[in-house]
């Protein structure tokens, strides 16, 4: 198991210097002029440029300038904002947990439904359960979420009036950060309300984030749970006369969670990351809407840590998750 | 005085392209203590007659029969839950690939000890000593240490020694046997063999050996079933079957024994037998 | 089962592969249901200039936000009612059509030539040449695909074009890995050593014996990767990043009407009510098309 997760930990640092080098290359690699595109239509100056270019190192050879940044990285620096003028680490740290947040509120949601969902449709293969919900897990494959977004807030938002449009918590209530996750905070403060509001705010953004990995899930854990019920020890535990409910729940559901549980933990890197539309749409002020947010400000030095970071942390769910796997399966923890 | 009664059982799959028939009006009837071998090549439905009789087909399987009746009760009229009463308990099974039968998530101790304490109510302390007792019983050596091994971590004939353990524990009055030693080595098959004939012996159980192997046959049955295609070719004790074979399909099968062998390659059932055209 | 062998042509038996094909598709109503609206999409995006009532662009400054016809204040004269700046909702999304199609097409396109030049030569060749390769298409694969795709557009600059460069780029290491996959599976079977004995060249070995072997699984791929384009490609535009306004690009027009989604529910509903029928239609099919592919699924 050691010689499993240091394997693991050893194919790490080849992808993330190549993570390094995309993170670093793009901008530079591709036509055109970094500090134009930074500057956008307006255009700088000639001194402005020349400026510019040697605050960021552009007129050093590529190499060099690579080996800087990656030196740079290694103690903790990525970079100042153009705009806000803070280092990128601190605004990554301060927006991080409402991502984590709404990743986690969304991922629960999805696996708390897809599981029971997925295993119900194996179990009743052909009924019309499994088909209507199968049916309405392919739609929500299907679904773009931006526009999923923008119809429940017609509906709860606008028609109900249930729900808050956008944001983490009503401007009523202020306390400081505390942990950053907004859910704790807001009971730490012992503000009447403050929870409620928070709870309601998180409702509507983390059921549109969950509807993708919903779907995958419950399509996994089906087909996970129909391969899994076709086995022999499957058999083996009805021959052995165990109770319908522990042949399923048990026998079964345990080797069929194996590709599920690495199914749900790939998500989860993909929700972190992917929260982009979903944070737009409700202004959740998150890592995703950052990035955009940079982008189209042309932010440079946010957009290439921001990156490098995003890819860092996918990496290291996935490398959490390949361990879980190791750490769920007798016959790789046990080799 | 029969335990196993069965007549004229057909078993029917539903398939994409139709309806295909397994088992086509079988007759098994099997005596307490007795040790019955029903042969067959595969696809000849030997193993599907018997896992109707354990209620193990899948949802595809239509299983009619005049007559299914355990010990005097019909098992086809009895409720789901009566019925995994006897399955497990009275009647248990043993499949053809040890390994794949046990379940690769759990220790084999677990996989034992469940069926102690659900089937039998034993606590978890007495299940675990009971499970020692049984390891020891069919011969796997360090039973302690073993109960914590998982399945991939023991050889097939471990497994199949472990499987074997898991039906005796409720001292069950039938034991199915599907191809029990088919997966495993020759060295292994024989001491599978022959730990099977002493547990039938010791626990004066009934019987089923299902298997393609003549050589088997011969060496452990009181009475054999032979069938072909989902149809019962003919039925005899072991030592009239082999003197005076009486259908063409158990003599093709009695020839094609690898000592019939002559020159440089193995005689085959169909050397010796052709099917009858489809009327 | 006859005892009679009948020699097949190549074509008949290709005849017989594709009757097979059919049978199992057909078997599949949400496969087939998805084909139907699949080739309704087409025969919109073809004869959109005939089928729309309206210009894409045309503007009629006297009907602003008019609502769909069946609703109260609705006009005969646009049924699905109009948009802020009084165009006429049915014929942008019947124009709509042919973008997400051309969409779809284009980046479908890229990244499975790329994709699969790229398997083959790693699958081909394997030693270091497959060690770089595979490494460079995990990496791109460690990006989360829509950031990747949008950090991309930044850097090539806002616009449809680039938008389906950037998804093409990210969608193509999935192509690369099933071919290499494929490809050495393939590889290691009597007919490519047969083929090899035979004195066939590299390219001819390739591209002519072992490609057409592994072809289901990238059918199957690049039907999936269909319907992810027209899903990213509306995502993009709606965040800015793909067509530009005017264009009447369904995830474009979601982003125009974001501001009227509590006064102008159309003006939201049916742009994307166009992207999720047209993606669940495709992926209907592919989902069709992976259990008629793919033997062992077949049911038996």
């Amino acid at each position: 198991m050691v010689r499993f997760i240091l394997s693991k930990l050893l194919f790490l640092i080849p992808t993330f210097l190549g993570i390094t080098i995309i993170a670093f290359g793009f901008v530079r690699i591709l036509p055109g002029d970094p500090v134009l595109l930074m500057a956008g239509e307006r255009g700088v100056t000639p001194e402005r440029h020349a400026e510019l270019s040697a605050q960021l190192g552009f007129d050093r050879p590529l190499v060099m300038q690579y080996l800087e940044f990656l030196n740079r990285l290694f103690h903790g620096d990525l970079g100042n904002s153009l705009v806000t003028k803070k280092p990128v680490l601190t605004e990554f740290l301060a927006l991080f947990p409402a991502t984590v947040e709404l990743a986690l509120f969304a991922i629960i949601i999805a696996t708390v439904i897809g599981v029971p969902v997925g295993v119900l449709a194996a179990i009743k293969r052909g009924s019309w359960f499994d088909q209507v919900s199968m049916t309405a897990a392919l739609v929500g494959f299907s679904m773009p979420i931006f526009w999923w977004g923008l119809l429940l807030i017609i509906f709860f938002s606008g028609i109900l009036g249930w729900t808050p449009v956008s944001g983490r918590i009503d401007l009523l209530y202020y306390f400081p950060d505390a942990t950053g996750f907004m859910l704790i905070d807001s009971l730490m403060s012992g503000q009447e309300g403050a929870f409620t509001s928070a709870v309601s705010h998180l409702i509507l953004p983390s059921v549109v984030l969950a509807t993708i990995p919903l779907a995958v899930i419950a399509r996994q854990t089906r087909s996970a749970m129909l391969e899994v019920m076709g086995e022999d020890y499957v058999r083996t535990a009805r021959a052995k006369g165990m109770p319908q409910r522990r042949v399923i729940g048990v026998h079964a559901l345990r080797n069929a969670m194996i590709p599920v549980v690495t199914t749900i933990g790939l998500q989860i890197g993909v929700l972190m990351a992917g929260a982009i539309l979903t944070e737009t749409i409700f202004s959740w002020p998150g890592i995703g809407k950052w990035m955009i947010d940079s982008i189209s400000r042309r932010d440079y030095p946010v957009v290439q840590s921001g990156l490098l970071l995003i890819a860092g942390m996918v990496m290291v769910v996935n490398l959490l998750v390949d361990l879980t796997y190791g750490l769920i399966n007798p016959r790789i923890r046990a080799s | 005085m029969a335990i196993l009664n069965i007549r004229n059982l057909t078993v029917t799959f539903a398939t994409a392209t139709g309806s295909f028939t397994a088992v086509n009006g079988i007759d098994v009837h099997v005596d307490r203590h007795e040790v019955l071998a029903i042969v067959g090549e595969s696809g000849s439905g030997k193993s599907v007659s018997m896992l109707a009789v354990m209620g193990l087909l899948p949802d595809t399987a239509t299983v009619t029969a005049d007559e299914m009746t355990y010990d005097g009760r019909d098992l086809l009229k009895m409720s789901p839950a009566e019925r995994r009463k006897l399955i497990g308990r009275e009647i248990t099974m043993i499949f053809q690939e040890p390994v794949a039968s046990l379940n690769p998530s759990f220790t084999v101790g677990f996989q034992i000890e469940e069926v102690l304490r659900i089937n039998l109510g034993l606590s978890g302390r007495a299940a675990h000593d009971r499970a020692v007792e049984l390891f020891t019983a069919v011969g796997i050596p360090d039973p302690e240490a073993k109960l914590k091994a998982y399945p991939h971590q023991m050889s097939g004939g471990q497994c199949q020694r472990v499987m074997i353990a898991i039906a005796i524990a409720s001292e069950p009055r039938l034991l199915i046997a599907d191809e029990p030693t088919t997966a495993l080595d020759v060295t292994i098959q024989k001491q599978i063999l022959d730990l099977l004939m002493k547990l039938q012996e010791d626990y004066g159980m009934a019987l089923i050996l299902i298997t393609h192997d003549m050589g088997v046959v011969a060496e452990t049955a009181d009475r054999v079933v032979v069938q072909y295609k989902g149809r019962k070719m003919e039925e005899a004790d072991v030592l009239s079957l082999f003197e005076a074979p009486q259908s063409p399909y158990t003599r093709a099968l009695l020839s094609a024994l690898p000592e019939h062998a002559t020159g440089d390659r193995l005689p085959t059932v169909s050397d010796f037998f052709q099917e009858e055209p489809v009327r | 089962m006859s005892d009679t062998t009948v020699k097949l042509s190549d074509a008949a038996i290709r005849r017989r592969m594709l009757a097979e094909f059919w049978f199992y598709f057909s078997q599949n109503r949400g496969a087939v249901a998805g084909l139907v609206v699949f080739a309704l999409l087409v025969v919109v995006a073809i004869f959109a200039p005939l089928l729309a009532p309206h210009g894409a662009a045309t503007q009629y400054r006297d009907a602003l936000l008019l609502p769909p016809v069946w609703q109260e204040g609705g006009n005969s004269r646009f049924l699905l009612g109009t948009d802020a700046v009084g165009r006429d909702m049915l014929s942008r999304l019947i124009y709509g059509a042919q973008y997400s199609l051309f969409i779809g097409i284009v980046v479908v396109s890229i990244a499975l030539v790329g994709g699969i030049i790229i398997g083959l030569v790693a699958g081909f060749f394997r030693g270091w040449v497959d060690a770089i390769i595979m490494r460079v298409m995990d990496l791109i694969l460690a990006f989360p695909s829509l950031l990747l795709a949008l950090v991309l557009v930044a850097v090539l600059g806002p616009g449809l074009t680039n938008a389906m460069i950037a998804i093409a780029i990210v969608y193509q290491p999935h192509f690369a890995r099933l071919t290499r996959a494929a490809v050495m599976g393939e590889m290691e079977r009597e007919y490519v050593t047969a083929a090899r004995v035979a004195g066939a060249g590299n390219m001819r070995l390739m591209f002519k014996t072992i490609l057409p072997n592994c072809l289901a699984p990238l059918i199957v791929q690049a039907t999936l990767s269909f319907s992810s384009a027209v899903l990213d490609s509306a995502a993009l535009g709606f965040l800015g990043m793909g067509a530009q306004p005017p264009t009447p690009e369904w995830g474009t027009m979601l982003a125009e009407a974001r501001e009227f989604i509590l006064r102008a529910w159309w003006v939201v509903t049916f742009p994307g009510l166009a992207i999720l029928t047209s993606v669940l239609a495709i992926n209907l099919m592919g989902d069709g098309l992976r259990d008629a592919l793919d033997p062992k699924l077949k049911r038996s």
